[in-house]
């Protein structure tokens, strides 16, 4: 995840042939566009997450992957060919569903070995495969328990099992930690990924949590109302964001509305605040100054820069163990997001509600953003 | 308030069989009612070790050496048998297409499989004798599209039964079925595509194992009445070899012979309780499995 692939930063496309191409794929239910003339490529051996909202059309794009929608318009190659022509049971990809889908007339063995069946593999072959399969996600010895045996995490590793036996080219995971429990979902985050590692296979992951995604994807697409907004490392999507939208998106974010000056500071009714970069504005542009709530500081002092710094009165607080979220209101009325650390096991916030507080950040705390 | 299922049980079900089941083991008179002994606490308990002494099990006996009995029974057991492997045959890609059929049409068709629920039995039996006779609308029909040249006898044959039976009792199938399918997570259609299985084999390997439970409790829902059928063998059958329900209703009416009807009924409802037992145990079992 550090390195960031610098070839991939910028661009949605990869140089070399990518594995997966989606070109213009356009999806319409009815009146209804679901995905809208999207392109994307998504590169070999990578852990790919598409992240959105509900309704934004992650959803279709991995169904569209696995067969079971065709695009409207478009195409999307696997290894440089269409495979919008064939049937989703000649596909070499296979998906783990978010609510499984597990066969519950048949066994665990049944289950993971159901896709190897298919191809008429010898029945020694499925049985040392299917162990196989067991031992990696950790279910040894659980090959004759029916499904309705299983909890929830089991049955999570089952699927999982099922669309890893036989070896696809791509695994699409549709929401696959949803339905666990906090804790489990944050090992199993972590396994997913050492998996990843271990096997080499293309991962595509669907999830709506932006903190899942993180975790797990050497890239992520962000997706709203069909479209992408940003497709990007972790780190880079994180820290700078292309628009407001995605600022807002990926965690929190305070925006704060100006003009970028001449001298590449930005005046607004804040301030002057000063920027490490400015991007793509051009003094006299309309920006926003995007800021991470952990990126700035709180004092009961005025700083001694005279730039970069606003007060306010603190008029919510929100404990949250290892660190407390605090809402500073601003002398424009606007709330400005605060996260510090709580560095003492004294309990408690070392500010309190209604104190009159100085907030700052250094200049490469924040990001411009034109849109 | 616990006691008050059992008490309906007691009321509606066991006091009634312990009448037929007294009955069956009485002989007949001819008197009114036409059977003895009659069941008199007034005599004391002389009188009940004398009423006791007078059952016997004659008329069980005359059920076993009667060839006509057993035959009956076989007659019966047999278009139960064909006509619930035909009504399996017809009812589920019935089903399954109103399973599959887009929500909104689900209600309505189901509707429509209820709907002649509303006439009466008999009527729709009847209306099936004027399809059936020589002239009727299927000869007419087969004569016009030249597929038989003079009228066929449809009515008084076993066809004109099995007929007969697998249109009355076609929503008794219909509806479990449809109750399985329709609750199947479609998902599981998608999985097995996932994993390589193209749609003709899916629906061997994962719609029908699914479906069993409906289906079974479809084919014992047909399978029991139609053992006991007598309407519509006496309306459309011929007079050849006559089901159990015909026999015993003549045994009733026309031979006013109580107790041996009494015996084959008592007979019958041994027979039918293997499979009764087995769909209460489905039941069960699919209760269990929903938890």
């Amino acid at each position: 995840m550090a390195d960031g692939g610098k070839a991939a930063q910028e661009a949605t496309t990869i140089e070399k042939s990518p594995l997966v191409r989606f070109e213009a794929v356009t999806k319409r239910f009815g009146s209804i566009v679901a995905v809208e003339a999207l392109s994307l490529d998504i590169g070999h051996d990578e852990f790919f997450a598409l992240l959105g909202p509900s309704g934004c059309g992650k959803t279709t794009l991995l169904r569209m992957l696995a067969g079971f929608e065709l695009p409207t318009e478009g195409r999307i190659l696997l290894d440089d060919e269409d495979i919008v022509p064939v049937p989703p049971h000649r596909r070499p990809v296979n998906m783990m569903f978010q609510s499984y889908a597990l066969f519950p007339h048949l066994t665990v063995a049944g289950n993971i070995g159901f896709g190897l069946r298919q191809e008429n593999v010898a029945r020694a072959e499925i049985a040392d495969r299917v162990a196989e399969m067991l031992a990696l996600v950790r279910l040894p010895g659980f090959d004759g328990r029916r499904i309705d045996q299983l909890s929830g995490g089991q049955r999570q590793r089952v699927a999982l099992a099922r669309s890893l036996i036989k070896r696809p080219r791509v695994l699409l995971l549709d929401e696959p930690l949803a339905a666990l429990d906090k804790k489990l979902r944050a090992e199993t985050q972590f396994e997913l990924v050492e998996l990843q590692r271990k096997l080499g296979t293309t991962f595509v992951i669907v999830t709506h949590d932006q903190e899942e995604s993180m975790i797990v994807a050497d890239r992520i697409a962000v997706m709203d109302g069909g479209r992408l907004m940003q497709i990007a490392p972790p780190a880079e999507i994180y820290e700078r964001p292309n628009s407001r939208w995605v600022a807002g998106f990926i965690g929190e974010a305070t925006m704060i509305a100006g003009r970028l000056g001449t001298d590449g500071s930005i005046e607004s009714v804040l301030g002057r605040m000063r920027v490490a970069g400015t991007g793509k504005a051009r003094p006299g542009d309309t920006v926003w100054l995007a800021l991470r709530p952990e990126k700035i500081g709180m004092a009961a002092e005025r700083p001694k820069e005279d730039f970069n710094a606003v007060t306010g009165t603190v008029s919510e607080i929100g404990y949250r163990g290892e660190m407390s979220i605090y809402k500073v209101l601003l002398s424009d009325r606007s709330v400005m997001k605060v996260a510090i650390t709580n560095v003492t096991a004294r309990g408690g916030t070392p500010f309190s509600l209604h104190d009159l507080v100085w907030l700052s950040w250094p200049p490469e705390a924040g990001v411009v953003l034109t849109e | 308030m616990v006691l008050l299922p059992y008490l309906w049980l007691v009321c509606l079900f066991l006091a009634p069989f312990v009448i037929v089941l007294k009955i069956s083991l009485s002989q007949t008179t001819l008197a009114q009612p036409p059977y003895s002994p009659v069941f008199d606490l007034s005599a004391g308990w002389a009188g009940l070790v004398e009423f006791g002494r007078q059952l016997s099990l004659d008329s069980f006996g005359l059920l076993f050496t009667d060839l006509i009995y057993l035959l009956s029974y076989l007659k019966s057991l047999q278009v139960a048998a064909i006509s619930t492997i035909i009504l399996l045959l017809i009812g589920y890609p019935f089903a399954y297409g109103i399973a599959r059929a887009p929500r909104g049409w689900q209600p309505p068709l189901v509707m429509a499989v209820v709907l002649p629920f509303w006439t009466s039995f008999l009527i729709r039996v009847y209306a099936w004798i004027n399809i059936l006779q020589r002239d009727g609308l299927l000869n007419d029909v087969l004569m016009r599209l030249h597929i038989v040249d003079a009228p066929v006898s449809w009515l008084s044959s076993d066809t004109a039964i099995y007929i007969g039976v697998v249109y009355s009792y076609l929503p008794f199938m219909v509806l479990p079925l449809y109750a399985a399918l329709e609750k199947m997570d479609e998902t599981l259609l998608e999985a097995a595509a996932d994993l390589g299985c193209p749609r003709w084999k899916t629906f061997w390997l994962v719609v029908v194992p699914l479906s069993l439970p409906g289906a079974a409790a479809g084919a014992l829902l047909c399978f029991i009445p139609i053992v006991g059928e007598f309407v519509i063998p006496d309306l459309l059958g011929g007079s050849e070899t006559l089901m159990i329900g015909q026999i015993l209703w003549s045994e009733f009416f026309a031979n006013r012979d109580w107790p041996v009807a009494s015996a084959i009924a008592v007979t019958l409802l041994v027979l039918l309780l293997v499979p009764m037992l087995s769909y209460e145990r489905l039941q069960q079992r699919s209760l269990e499995g929903g938890r």
